[in-house]
């Protein structure tokens, strides 16, 4: 661990997000809204998802959490908001390996802005925090209206 | 013989106690010293601890109570031995009353199963506190459930600490049994344990202590209590990981049916009967974690030659001094401020969520616990989902503290600007 890795995680626009998250706000008529949970630092969101022709014609998120859970929430709502079912699919499936696999194969362009988050992987405590909105995102999309933790 | 009663107690000297604890020489990316202030999640351990655990399996490795080769023997002895130490630290009547758990944890649930579930019935209330730990929660939760028994909790008040009229006006013949927290891992809490273990016992409840958070902070005298079962681990107080002890009053254990079936815990097995063995053999079934009980005997020894009165008026100087330091900075608000606590201090700052504190400090050495410290419902009562949390032992300095504060004035630059 040095210094630039503590800089790697808390980039100028994770920090930006985190102290203004965009979209957090409740959607009254999403089509489904589901409660992601962490246990280990007792974190909470709730995203809201509202679906039209099977695309993201909105999303919004409500709840407390670290910095890094909070601007991942927040850039997520901007980055899946008029995608279809799919490429939200395609794109958690790219975050996710970009922020807990171990091999250095990620592209960065794959990635687009969600790139800032590459930095967590080199925080195995932290890679939930950066997580939980999108496992959050992805069981709203299974419009199972069920809790998730990321355990 | 308590601690503070001890005979030939040393001066506290916090450097040469220092030089006690190997890991403390560590430094954190070449440069910084370590600073751990994680004690209330587990200690440090003293070389002493280490010499007798590596020592038994360098010199006395062997099964005990099971051989009659010298080895098991010496094994035996050791064992055994360690038992007396516990017994001593714990001033219980007789090493019977001791068995040895893999820690608190498992002595909870020892007692729900085996001491609650076949006395428990519809319309029987065990009393606990608004303030333990997830593992004097969860055990009495099940056994309510499989007895049809209610689980009564006392509450909080705004600072802290148990608000002490509604405990009176929740005892009643039906509370069977009191399990409560001696010192609050979350808080620091000091609770007026044995007042409180008087009032339960006048209303005939069985009264069960989780003693995690006071073991490492002050001496323990069961007797002096009063109390029925008391709980410890060794981890928290300075001894190695996996063991800890039970002491439960010798007619209550040894009415107690036991908790795990096998080896050790019998006198004979036939297909038609066995017959349990005796304490405290009936409630250790199986090869039991020898070397971790030879180090917490080696780690009780080492305690008792410290001054506890020097160690006490320390620890509280590191209390006291931390809070005052902390207080100073902006937009910090300490969670737990009763009038009794041990070295512990949890806080929230604002604009500031503890993991991301917790990842910024580590990054200058200093280890502190994040989280909800398995004591949700206390996080729930000051309406914040987790806190840092700086818990201090006796060899824990000042400077760590002012390390501490300077660490958190960082920790507001990278967050906040
Ligand atoms: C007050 C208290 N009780 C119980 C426990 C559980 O102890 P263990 O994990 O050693 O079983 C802990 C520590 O985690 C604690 O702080």
């Amino acid at each position: 661990m040095d210094v630039n890795d503590l800089q790697d995680l808390y980039q100028q626009v994770i920090l930006d997000h985190s102290r203004t998250p965009r979209n957090f706000r409740v959607i009254d008529d999403a089509t489904s809204t589901v409660e992601g949970f962490n246990p280990l630092c007792g974190d909470q969101i709730r995203v809201f998802l509202s679906m039209t022709n099977d695309k993201v014609d909105d999303i919004s998120f409500q709840g407390k959490g670290c910095a890094i859970c909070t601007a991942s929430s927040s850039m997520m709502t901007q980055q899946v908001k008029g995608k279809d079912r799919e490429q939200v699919h395609q794109l958690f499936d790219r975050f996710h390996h970009a922020v807990a696999s171990d091999n250095d194969t990620v592209d960065p362009e794959t990635l687009g802005k969600l790139a800032v988050f590459i930095g967590v992987r080199k925080y195995p405590m932290r890679v939930k925090c950066a997580s939980l909105p999108w496992h959050t995102l992805k069981a709203a999309l299974e419009q199972s209206n069920q809790v998730v933790t990321t355990e | 013989m308590t601690l503070l009663s001890r005979p030939h107690a040393v001066q506290f000297n916090l450097e040469s106690v220092r030089d006690d604890f190997p890991i403390l020489k560590r430094r954190i990316s070449s440069s910084k010293p370590l600073v751990y202030l994680d004690n209330a999640a587990t200690s440090q351990k003293p070389k002493a601890v280490l010499d007798a655990v590596t020592q038994y399996y360098e010199c006395h490795n062997a099964n005990v109570h099971r051989g009659v080769h010298i080895l098991s023997e010496e094994a035996t002895d050791l064992y055994e031995g360690a038992r007396q130490k516990v017994q001593n630290f714990l001033n219980a009547p007789s090493s019977k009353e001791v068995i040895f758990v893999r820690g608190t944890t498992e002595a909870m649930n020892l007692l729900a199963q085996s001491y609650a579930r076949p006395l428990l019935q519809a319309g029987d209330e065990v009393l606990i506190s608004h303030m333990e730990h997830h593992s004097n929660i969860v055990p009495w939760q099940m056994v309510c459930e499989q007895t049809g028994a209610s689980l009564k909790v006392i509450p909080l008040d705004e600072y802290g600490a148990l608000n002490q009229e509604a405990f009176t006006g929740l005892l009643s013949k039906r509370t069977k049994i009191f399990a409560c927290i001696h010192v609050s891992n979350a808080l620091g809490t000091v609770n007026p344990i044995k007042d409180m273990i008087q009032q339960a016992k006048s209303v005939g409840a069985v009264t069960i202590i989780d003693g995690a958070q006071a073991a490492p902070h002050y001496p323990i005298d069961v007797q002096d209590l009063g109390c029925d079962f008391y709980a410890i681990s060794g981890h928290k107080m300075f001894a190695p990981t996996g063991i800890g002890a039970l002491f439960g009053r010798h007619e209550l254990l040894d009415a107690m049916a036991p908790y795990q079936g096998g080896g050790e815990m019998i006198k004979y097995v036939s297909f038609d009967r066995t017959l349990y063995n005796d304490l405290p053999h009936k409630f250790e079934a199986g090869t039991p974690n020898i070397s971790g009980a030879i180090g917490l005997g080696a780690a009780i020894d080492y305690m008792a030659q410290l001054d506890w009165v020097a160690v006490t008026e320390h620890e509280q100087d590191l209390l006291e001094y931390g809070q005052q330091q902390l207080s100073e900075l902006n937009s910090l608000r300490i969670i737990g401020q009763a009038p009794k606590k041990a070295s512990v201090i949890s806080f929230w700052m604002e604009d500031a969520h503890p993991h991301d504190v917790g990842t910024i400090l580590s990054h200058a050495g200093i280890c502190v616990r994040t989280g909800h410290h398995c004591a949700q419902p206390v996080m729930q009562h000051f309406d914040v989902p987790a806190t840092v949390r700086a818990s201090f032992a006796f060899y824990n300095t000042r400077d760590e503290v002012d390390a501490l504060v300077e660490g958190l004035r960082h920790v507001r630059k990278v967050l906040v600007g």
